[in-house]
């Protein structure tokens, strides 16, 4: 059994109360962190436990901490991004639903680390339950003496607020997530500046992904160099895994970053191997946005190695015979899956969420989802894989924020991997069904 | 002050500098094209991607090349920079992919666009673009809405730049204009459809690259290129009084602000000058508007295209060709 450390008592009735919490040793980082330690402290455990972002770019949260503007008389914001949106990735839900003390108490810490009196959790739109149960736990924190004015009688105050968005990808795009926060239109801003110089309202502010803000409150208990003995290399600690697609157990997963691929999908204790068992096809290993990879490729890396669930490991190769764990989104294909199909979905989600601010991506996504959708119905040709090839080559890295590239990212994957079933469909002109996306269209329309 | 080097000429330039900016004190030749971009706006810039540049060594301190092309309009020079526009092939690969993408679902109905003869799009284009599309789709199309007695606005040719958006943000004080919905179905569009009634609103018709925001009081009274330019002023008691207008043998059709070298406004004028003032006696002539040799407009400044024609016709007749009949020959 790995260890956990954030959802090791996910099964305690009553967790998501706070007297239960308490019980089981909740918001002992607070206490440590404002009686024993001083701001400068708790960041420096930050930075020895070696943990990165898991919201999916895998930056070193102490570093990103530790680049946080503090000019005087300016007030500093700690901002979670509880945004996710990522298709395939569905761990910070299923954290907050659960456990939602744990993100209050990571964001106590964080925000006493970071000096910030107010912090911000923004929550997509379609979590507005879990939003309710935030509150929930935020009013019970307020009651308990943990939020508010002079917490534990230092005279360390921090306000905590949720707010709930509209439901749009791209405000989990930290600048777009801001600006949404500040009440206007969800776009990108150019950076930089960077939010850690000029972030919400202008003031200096750190965005931190759900679990990265919750994976603070161990690294505080049980102090940085223990948490960064989990692990292999620069991928230290416990991540959580929302594993999908053909397996025979789909769910969330904690672990110890630095099992082998193979172990995650075939073990009893994680995903429990492919349904119905058929062969494994195709894993995209951290949310759609990230290149698919074939079985032979993800088990093991183009030198031979087992590949392991790191960071490192999971990039190995680039994005050749590579990919990234990104947000943690595990989706398994078994071999009946068409690639080519799941490509469409993808490129319909990223055309839907596009911004609409820079030219290539709100051109191009269009693009790329009608001409898989002339695979879909029969009537592409082959000089259709490369006219996709081309467009995606020009969306990717020519965009102001990262969406860009999710996009594009897919596409060539698909291709570099999968050619030869896109050239099969174009020849064989057969229709593949689209009723699923007719029927959307349809709604769509209706409304 | 920084020195940047840009494909291969170096400029010295004061702190905050963009490299667009750098560019232009270079000359036109090493200036990327602009689409969004536009000095007189604050936080223009950034959104179309045509004049992205490749960065191929960061600054003095830190000369390693930046990853990605960068927008230059929104990227600001550092000590010892190079950078690398016309030089680099793969930012002219980019950039045709930019144009594309603004042209796939672009109208193309320049025979019927009150801004054809001075489109930045049709400019880039002609440039930048390919001679023939690779799309084969249905285009993007909006209905044409009147905002305003004065504007009218196709949603159908606009290529979201946001310049309208920043006007009416910056120099008007009644912001009731903005961009609607979201992806390739954003619209810009008026706060339910409400007019844009405000003494400087005439100005987004001068920012618009492309024709999307058009005058109604000149709509198909003229193409640009029949028509002359000539400078202008007024005592104006509202803006600087300082224009361009736009004749007819004797008739004003179209009154604008008057555009530098770089096809931005020099000074923003106010709707009565532009819209209401449409007599030569309104006005202070002061002489000819000086415009590109390149471009189109220009035509219209030579006497000599008579004579041009005459030639060309004493030519034909000596490789016998038939008696002309008005303007069409025809062949023996």
């Amino acid at each position: 059994m790995g260890k956990k450390l954030l959802i090791h008592n996910e099964h305690v009735a009553g967790i998501h109360t706070y007297e239960v919490y308490r019980q089981m040793g909740g918001y002992a980082s607070v206490e440590k962190a404002i009686k024993t330690m001083t701001p400068d402290q708790v960041t420096d455990e930050v930075k020895k436990s070696g943990l990165r972002g898991r919201g999916g770019a895998g930056f070193p949260t102490g570093l990103k901490w530790s680049f946080l503007a503090k000019p005087e008389g300016v007030p500093r914001y700690l901002v979670c991004n509880a945004d996710e949106s990522e298709p395939g990735t569905f761990k910070d839900r299923y954290l907050m639903e659960k456990i939602p003390h744990a993100l209050i108490e990571g964001m106590i810490t964080s925000s006493y680390a970071l000096g910030a009196n107010t912090s911000y959790i923004y929550i997509r739109g379609e979590y507005f339950y879990v939003a309710r149960i935030l509150e929930t736990a935020i009013q019970e924190a307020y009651t308990n003496g943990w939020l508010g004015k002079n917490i534990l009688g230092s005279n360390y105050s921090l306000d905590l607020y949720v707010q709930v968005g509209a439901g749009a990808y791209i405000c989990g795009e930290e600048t777009a997530l801001l600006e949404s926060l500040e009440g206007k239109r969800g776009n990108p801003r150019i950076k930089p500046p960077f939010p850690a110089v000029a972030g919400l309202y202008g003031a200096p502010t750190v965005v931190n992904n759900v679990e990265t803000i919750a994976a603070v409150v161990p690294i505080v208990n049980n102090g940085g160099e223990e948490y960064a003995k989990i692990g292999v290399g620069k991928s230290t600690g416990t991540k959580l895994i929302s594993a999908s697609g053909h397996i025979n157990k789909p769910g969330v997963y904690e672990i110890e970053l630095g099992i082998p691929v193979e172990e995650f999908i075939y073990s009893e204790e994680y995903c429990g191997g492919i349904r119905n068992g058929k062969k494994l096809k195709a894993v995209v290993a951290g949310g759609s946005s990230v290149p698919i990879l074939p079985t032979e490729l993800i088990l093991k890396t183009a030198k031979g190695e087992p590949r392991l669930m790191t960071y490192e490991s999971l990039s190995d190769g680039g994005f050749i015979t590579g990919t990234m764990l990104g947000s943690g989104g595990f989706i398994a294909m078994d071999e009946d899956t068409s690639i080519v199909k799941n490509l469409f979905t993808f490129a319909r989600f990223y055309h839907h969420e596009s911004c609409g601010q820079c030219s290539p991506c709100r051109e191009g996504t269009g693009w790329m989802e009608k001409i898989l959708k002339k695979f879909m119905n029969g009537t592409a040709n082959e000089a259709d894989v490369d006219l996709l090839w081309d467009i995606q080559s020009k969306i990717e890295g020519k965009t102001i924020c990262p969406l860009g590239e999710a996009a594009a990212w897919p596409v060539a994957a698909a291709i570099r991997h999968f050619k030869q079933e896109f050239i099969d469909i174009a020849k064989s002109k057969k229709f593949v069904d689209v009723s699923h996306y007719n029927r959307l269209n349809k709604t769509k329309e209706a409304v | 002050m920084p020195k940047v080097t840009i494909d291969g000429i170096e400029i010295e330039v004061p702190k905050g500098t963009t490299i667009l900016q750098a560019a232009r004190m270079i000359g036109p030749e090493v200036a990327p094209p602009t689409m969004c971009y536009y000095s007189k706006l604050k936080t223009s810039g950034g959104y179309c991607r045509t004049c992205i540049v490749k960065v191929s060594k960061g600054s003095a301190q830190n000369p390693n090349p930046m990853p990605k092309p960068v927008a230059s309009c929104r990227t600001e020079v550092m000590d010892g920079m190079e950078v690398q526009n016309i030089t680099s092939p793969e930012v002219l690969e980019a950039r045709k992919g930019v144009v594309e993408f603004l042209l796939i679902n672009h109208p193309l109905d320049c025979p019927i666009c009150d801004q054809a003869g001075e489109c930045d799009l049709q400019n880039l284009g002609y440039e930048h673009g390919a001679v023939k599309t690779r799309y084969e789709f249905k285009r993007r199309e909006f209905e044409v809405i009147d905002i305003g007695k004065y504007i009218k606005l196709h949603m159908t040719r606009c290529i979201l730049c946001y310049r309208c958006v920043k006007t009416c943000e910056q120099i008007t004080d009644k912001r009731v204009h903005g961009v609607i919905h979201r992806g390739d179905v954003s619209e810009i569009s008026t706060y339910i459809e409400n007019a844009i009634e405000n003494d400087f609103s005439g100005n987004v018709i001068d920012v618009c690259p492309v024709g999307a925001l058009t005058d109604r009081t000149f709509r198909f009274k003229s193409r640009v290129w029949f028509t002359k330019p000539v400078d202008a002023h007024c005592g104006c008691n509202k803006c600087s009084g300082k224009v361009r207008l736009w004749l007819k043998g004797e008739e004003v059709l179209r009154v604008t602000a008057r555009k530098d070298q770089w096809g931005e406004v020099e000074e923003f004028i106010c709707n009565s000058c532009r819209f209401e003032k449409k007599k030569k006696s309104d006005w202070v002539i002061e002489g000819p508007s000086p415009i590109s040799h390149q471009s189109v407009i220009s035509q219209n400044h030579y006497n000599h295209l008579n004579e041009v024609k005459i030639q060309v016709l004493k030519q034909q007749k000596a490789l016998g060709f038939a008696e002309t009949k008005g303007d069409s020959v025809t062949r023996k």
